[in-house]
């Protein structure tokens, strides 16, 4: 009896410590060219070697990992083909061998970001939905934005001291949403510019900006009836420098005295030198961006800035178009789900549920 | 014509960009790099619109002596010197029109575009980087003056972390007791930075996120055109 149990236990020992596993899996999610290799081997293995088989049946070493149990991507693998693998387990005196294989496929779906996804879609619905009542002639309130209602004031005033306003539509190329939204608050100004016949300056740090702008800025003085007021060299390049192109308007900005400055769009380190430049010439200013880091230093120095979304808000703020107001309301709604989100997360984390972070957070691994 | 054109790109573009970002699978995985090369393209071919309204506008106030005329010259100066240097030599490890120009590279250390690149434009760009630390002196000091509530608080927030950060806030309260260590004047510093700077931080980014989503479904869905300079 006694010879029996010492087996059962040598049995048991034998099978849960020294119980080893390797499994190939096709990545699932991706573009089909990555495959999961993971693998839980005894806890005396020193290190353990991963081969792949190669196109001539040769085995060869991917990686050497000093873990007993883990887990390994190979990726930049061909798509709808088969691969093998060894694993080779390696103790003080001795080497195991384990051999698995998998095909790579490529998904049709990113189950990951199935959360990013149904957010979104609601984020999305939500705007159409007041985009829709706004046509059907439903009026929202929108809050006020007094860096947008002071555009007129800072027109004014740039009119009356017979100087131009300068505007800068920040730093980053066409490809950048906040460029795009700089544009369209541009047009704005620009349309605003040309019925008080004040010359507006708009120098650009990218070539794709500078014929955006110069076709926005365009437009905007026909709308206004004032075409032939419209100067094409004051929609002019500087430099692609950062620095540079910072000197470039310092200099604008001490030479032609511009009575307003608007500094919208995406800014970086140079922030800060551009607000003070335009604050020590006694202009009245107005910021905005959605770098986050640099708006201290804007409120700081500007009289208006508009934080993050605002500067997104700014174009339909000041179309009055009902649509675009609706859609703004639309980014109300989406405030909400998040706020809903972030409660009921942090209640089902304290509780022990993380079914929820795993939804959100599977968004962006 | 000329309008519904751009917005039917802008929508297809949109939506394919949308699509990619869910679907692994070819062609739709391979689609925002291609948008990124054509980009690309279309922008190299732009620089040259850049290159002519550079020298466009500085010539014209050379030419007519507007006031200031003589920074414009210097501009077009610099400018036609990295140029013709450039090419004729190279830069790095490209070659120029006269080969890599080994005299002149023994002469000054360098290719004569690195030379003056390393010697000229970083100089100048690092002089203009650390006028930063003057901007930020002046600016703390109207930021931090005694107006009302929330500059008194913004003031006393910002001398715990500036203090906090250095070796005098270590040295202020390192006599504290085991239990008061939150008190702790670095201690206090990161715990404004880490919760109640980050939390203001991240509802700055959310709501960024969800102006953007917004925007850009205006875009794509044509209901914002002022970009394309109509209404």
């Amino acid at each position: 009896m006694r010879k029996c149990m010492l087996f059962l236990a040598f049995v048991f020992l034998s099978t849960s410590v020294f119980a080893n596993v390797f499994i190939a899996k096709d990545c699932p999610c991706d573009d089909g060219t990555a495959i999961d290799l993971s693998w839980e081997t005894c806890p005396l293995t020193e290190y353990v070697t991963i081969y792949r088989m190669n196109d001539d049946s040769k085995w060869e070493e991917i990686a050497k990992i000093n873990q007993s149990s883990g887990t390994y991507k190979d990726s930049e693998l061909e798509i709808n083909k088969e691969y093998h693998y060894r694993l080779q387990v390696h103790f003080i005196d001795d080497d195991l061998f384990f051999e698995a294989s998998a095909i790579t496929i490529e998904q049709w779906f990113n189950t990951n970001k199935l959360g990013f996804l149904v957010i979104l879609l609601l984020i999305c619905f939500a705007i159409i939905y007041y985009i829709i009542a706004a046509q059907r002639g439903k009026e929202f309130f929108i809050r006020r934005i007094s860096g947008l209602d002071s555009m007129e004031e800072a027109i004014g005033r740039a009119t009356e001291k017979g100087k131009p306003i300068l505007f800068v539509p920040g730093i980053s190329d066409l490809d950048n949403i906040e460029t795009i939204a700089s544009l369209t608050i541009l047009s704005q100004l620009a349309e605003k510019s040309a019925e008080y016949g004040t010359e507006l300056i708009v120098p650009c740090r990218f070539s794709m900006v500078l014929s955006a702008a110069k076709e926005v800025v365009q437009e905007a003085y026909i709308r206004a009836g004032r075409a032939d007021a419209y100067k094409a060299d004051n929609i002019f390049y500087l430099t692609d420098d950062q620095f540079g192109f910072v000197a470039g308007i310092d200099g604008i900005m001490l030479r032609e005295q511009p009575a307003a400055n608007f500094f919208l769009g995406s800014f970086y380190a140079e922030s800060l030198i551009l607000a003070e430049t335009g604050f020590s010439t006694g202009a009245i200013q107005t910021a905005g961006t959605a770098q986050a880091h640099q708006l201290p230093f804007f409120v700081v120095s500007c009289d208006y800035t508009l934080i993050g979304e605002e500067l997104f808000a700014a174009s339909a703020y000041l179309s009055k178009n009902p649509q675009q107001l609706g859609s703004l309301k639309g980014h109300d709604f989406g405030k909400i789900v998040i706020i809903i989100l972030i409660i009921a997360g942090v209640i089902l984390e304290i509780l022990g549920y993380g079914f929820l972070k795993e939804f959100i957070v599977g968004a962006v691994s | 014509m000329k309008r519904n054109i751009p917005l039917v790109f802008a929508f297809v573009a949109g939506m394919l960009v949308i699509l990619a970002e869910f679907i692994p699978h070819r062609p739709f995985n391979q689609i925002v790099s291609t948008l990124e090369g054509w980009f690309m393209i279309i922008s190299g071919f732009a620089i040259l619109l850049g290159q002519i309204s550079l020298i466009r506008m500085n010539s014209n106030k050379i030419r007519h002596k507007l006031p200031d005329w003589q920074y414009s010259l210097a501009g077009l100066i610099s400018f036609a010197l990295m140029l013709i240097v450039g090419l004729l030599w190279g830069m790095q490890e490209t070659h120029g029109i006269l080969g890599e120009g080994l005299g002149i590279q023994a002469a000054l250390g360098a290719k004569p575009f690195d030379y003056l690149f390393t010697n000229a434009l970083l100089p100048l760009s690092s002089t203009l980087f650390s006028l930063l630390a003057f901007f930020i002196a002046s600016a703390a000091y109207r930021a931090f003056i005694f107006r009302s509530f929330e500059s008194n608080l913004l003031m006393i927030t910002a001398v715990i972390v500036i203090i906090g950060r250095t070796s005098l806030g270590s040295m202020l309260t390192a006599g504290l007791p085991e239990s008061l260590q939150f008190w702790h004047i670095p201690n206090l510093a990161d715990f404004i930075m880490e919760y109640p700077n980050s939390a203001a931080q991240r509802a700055i980014l959310v709501s960024a996120g969800l102006g953007i989503v917004g925007s850009s479904l205006r875009i794509i869905l044509g209901i914002e055109r002022s970009y394309l300079g109509g209404d």
